[in-house]
């Protein structure tokens, strides 16, 4: 395994968290319009508050999937045809939702409005259980046949640890929305928000720990890396009470911060926990490791300078987009975009 | 099992078929609103007459409808390589991953970061920052148009890279080659020149519809409709140089795709002779020759070889040649012929459609004269009629454009080194497939419904919303909103 390999395992590691992060609030924000809004104004204010952001924010993921690809091949094919089912499901989601915001902002008549809404809810609920089921499985381990194909059956995808793993992801994403809708949202929906939140944490935390427990059970995390994952846990399970915490002394800026550091943490507990593998086969000798799923190191070496020079220039312009608009929508007086 | 993994390759080609030509009627349709749109906004700018700030507003929606589901359609292409095309996934990805890669980071990022600046600082910021935004929104998209058929070159004419004796798969060399492949050069700039025109063509229909509809707002549909047909008379000709060049190298580049657009299964021409072109024809694809064709004397030479005289290979001959190339590495049993109705019929689309752009351009232009009163025009029915069927038109001819260049690429993903039936995932089952086939259909569908039931909407209200004062605050982030 050279360098350059580990570096990019870590890339994608990165864009991964940086997906969950940002597009964790707006998957949060996009449930939140069916189920804590109460009135039109409400939903326009909580789908103002992302809409400059989203579309950008998705990026990230189809960026992470270009950057395996590229650097990965062998991971990237062996990833997405295993997982053909959950990943068509979350492309579903994702068409749906996407296209909800615009169809929504057109919508003249309430019916039409509240069909839209709910593709919005729904992708927004789908994409993030989904996606926290596909890493579960991918850590638990899968039937993988010798020329790296994985060969799962329904109970490979579906089991307890990875609806726990589901679950986990989408209430992250949903108090990470709450969150962020306290930050943008002015109005009462603000403090309605933080009641919810309040509620939420102890499940959350009470999940972390069912989590813990499946993660010991099932994977080998304990055995190879003890100490690390350890930790990483601590980290998890901190940043829910810091949140917590913060939520009740009305810190807004804090509890979202935490928020999102729970969906690093858990992205980069996982990753730590792959490596030197990226795929783990229920047979060991079939796992796929990081030094056979990576493109040669020509192409990693001119992907490593694209990426050294371009990525600094996204983050400045997107960074900025956030400041622009940073301000606090305020119930009522928030339209669509045109 | 044989039948089995045959129609697993024939379910994966047909959602590819389906979920690409879905993705380009509003790729195109989209890159070319977005320069409409920055065209007005900067007439805007610069002439500071508000019925170019109209424009832009009431075209923007137009916009943002085929952007939206231009977006969420491109998705799926990403992740259909890894789902249903592993084992292509895996053969080409030290090279084909890196377009992608620099796509969604050069161009993606870009335009969706800017189209959120721009939909949401119409009060904001000074319109000249305003019209850079959804210029840097244009330059986003034509950008990852650029890398996307970067990567598609490769599969029509591999270069840079290696075949690694020891992995059994493709290695890049050389990334410069990549870019420089002059496929590249030859697809790219029909692409994006064919993007700006659908949307000429498109705003010029449209324009036309509302004048057939009596619109009370003739002077806005009118200047719509001069922009429109400026733009689609410059890309027709445009459409017309780049897909000449096209087809210069595409004689050598990929016989048997050229021989198929042009119906010849038998060599015709020579050093002295000239080359007749078959006008329409059917051509019986079991036994390799034409059922009937009507042929016009000199005209394949001219279009081929800009001369009277020429000679080109027919599919029969270069079958023969591929054989003799290919069989040791891929076997007797492989079938080089394209589909050539298809492909015949799909090139003759492109060819009759570019004929009618120029006529409609030409004329539409000369009916707009400022010269001619609003009622001159609004009583030429007939010809707004023709001018609103050309609306659909850009899209046909786009279809068909794809159509030549992906299946005369048959049996080849890669050309020359990897086929189609080897390409495909072997771990996904045709229940799987049928499936996500089914519900994409729906999906596309309900998308493409919607999206025209919304802008058919968009157009009969016409521009009054965007003209009047505004009485509330639309934009959320405009100052006003603010606490």
């Amino acid at each position: 395994m050279s360098t350059l390999q580990i570096l990019w395992f870590v890339l994608i590691g990165i864009l991964f968290a940086g997906f969950f992060f940002l597009e964790g609030f707006d998957f949060g924000v996009g449930m939140a319009v069916k189920t804590l809004a109460k009135d039109a104004h409400e939903r326009d204010a909580l789908i103002g508050s992302i809409g400059p952001n989203w579309d950008a924010n998705e990026v990230w993921l189809i960026t992470a999937g270009g950057a395996m690809f590229a650097a990965m091949p062998i991971w990237y094919a062996s990833l997405f045809s295993g997982f053909y089912i959950p990943l068509f499901l979350i492309l579903l989601s994702l068409i749906f939702r996407g296209v909800s915001f615009e169809f929504r902002a057109m919508a003249k008549f309430n019916k039409a409005k509240n069909v839209w809404e709910w593709a919005t809810a729904i992708g927004s609920f789908m994409a993030p259980f989904l996606f926290g089921m596909i890493f579960t499985a991918l850590v638990k381990g899968m039937p993988v046949d010798n020329s790296f194909n994985i060969r799962g059956h329904f109970f490979d995808f579906v089991n307890l640890f990875t609806i726990v793993g589901g679950v986990a992801v989408v209430l992250m994403s949903y108090i990470h929305g709450l969150n962020f809708i306290r930050l943008k949202v002015d109005g009462e929906i603000r403090y309605r928000a933080a009641k919810v939140a309040k509620v939420l944490y102890p499940v959350l935390l009470a999940g972390e720990v069912v989590f813990a427990i499946l993660l010991f059970i099932y994977t080998d995390f304990f055995q190879n890396k003890p100490v690390i994952t350890v930790i990483l846990l601590a980290v998890i399970v901190l940043a829910t009470v810091v949140s917590y915490i913060a939520t009740l002394k009305d810190k807004e800026i804090l509890s979202f911060i935490a928020t999102g550091v729970n969906l690093v943490g858990l992205v980069t507990l996982l990753f730590v926990g792959l490596f030197p593998r990226v795929i783990v086969a229920n047979n060991p000798a079939h796992s796929l490791l990081i030094k056979d799923a990576s493109s040669s190191p020509y192409t990693l070496t001119i992907m490593t300078w694209i990426v050294v020079s371009i990525l600094p220039i996204v983050l400045a312009y997107q960074i900025w987009s956030y400041y622009v608009f940073r301000k606090r929508l305020t119930v009522g007086q928030a339209g669509s975009a045109h | 099992m044989m039948d089995l993994a045959l129609s697993v390759v024939s379910l994966a080609r047909f959602q590819f078929a389906m979920t690409t030509i879905f993705h380009f009627f509003f790729v195109p349709f989209s890159i070319g609103m977005g320069l409409v749109v920055s065209i007005m906004e900067t007439l805007y700018v610069i002439k500071k007459d508000e019925v170019y700030k109209h424009m832009t507003q009431f075209w923007a929606k137009i916009f943002l409808l085929s952007f939206a589901v231009g977006v969420v359609t491109g998705i799926i292409q990403e992740f259909q390589f890894g789902m249903n095309w592993s084992a292509y996934s895996r053969f080409v990805g030290d090279i084909f991953g890196a377009p992608l890669a620099i796509e969604a980071l050069v161009a993606f990022f870009l335009e969706s970061t800017f189209i959120g600046f721009w939909m949401f600082s119409w009060d904001k910021v000074k319109p000249a920052l305003h019209a850079t935004f959804i210029w840097l929104v244009t330059i986003g998209s034509s950008l990852s148009a650029l890398w996307i058929l970067i990567a598609n070159s490769f599969m029509q004419n591999p270069t840079g890279f290696i075949l690694n004796k020891e992995t059994g798969r493709a290695q890049l060399v050389n990334f410069a080659d990549l870019i420089k492949n002059h496929q590249v050069w030859l697809e790219f700039p029909h692409v994006l020149i064919g993007a700006f025109l659908t949307a000429g063509f498109v705003v010029a229909g449209m324009s036309a519809m509302a004048l057939l509809r009596k619109t009370k707002n003739t002077d806005f549909f009118r200047k719509s409709m001069k922009v429109g047909l400026i733009l689609g008379l410059v890309t027709t000709f445009g459409m017309l140089f780049t897909g000449d060049r096209h087809s210069l190298f595409l004689q050598n580049d990929q016989p048997m795709k050229f021989a198929a657009t042009e119906g010849l299964y038998e060599n015709v021409g020579g050093k002295n002779k000239s080359e007749p072109w078959a006008v329409i024809g059917w051509y019986n694809e079991k036994e390799h020759k034409p059922d009937f064709e009507i042929n016009v004397p000199y005209v394949l030479s001219i279009l081929a070889h800009h001369s009277l005289t020429g000679e080109n290979k027919g599919a029969n001959e270069i079958s023969r040649e591929l054989h003799a190339k290919y069989d040791k590495k891929f076997g007797k049993d492989m079938n080089y012929y394209v589909p050539f109705n298809a492909i015949f019929y799909a090139f003759r689309v492109m060819a009759v459609s570019a004929g009618a752009f120029l006529m409609v351009a030409i004329v539409g232009l000369w009916f707009n004269r400022k010269k001619h009163s609003d009622e001159f025009l609004m009583n030429q029915k007939w010809w707004l009629w023709i001018m609103s069927i050309v609306t659909f038109l850009p899209f046909a001819a786009n279809t068909g454009g794809w159509l030549v260049t992906e299946l005369g690429r048959y049996p080849w993903v890669v050309y020359g080194y990897l086929t189609i039936a080897d390409a495909v995932s072997p771990n996904v089952s045709a229940g799987s497939m049928l499936f996500s086939n089914i519900v994409y259909f729906l999906t596309f569908c309900t998308l493409g419904g919607v999206m025209v039931y919304y802008a058919a909407r968009v157009l009969r209200e016409g521009p009054d919303d965007v003209m009047k004062p505004k009485a509330v605050v639309k934009d959320p982030f405009a100052e006003e909103a603010f606490n």
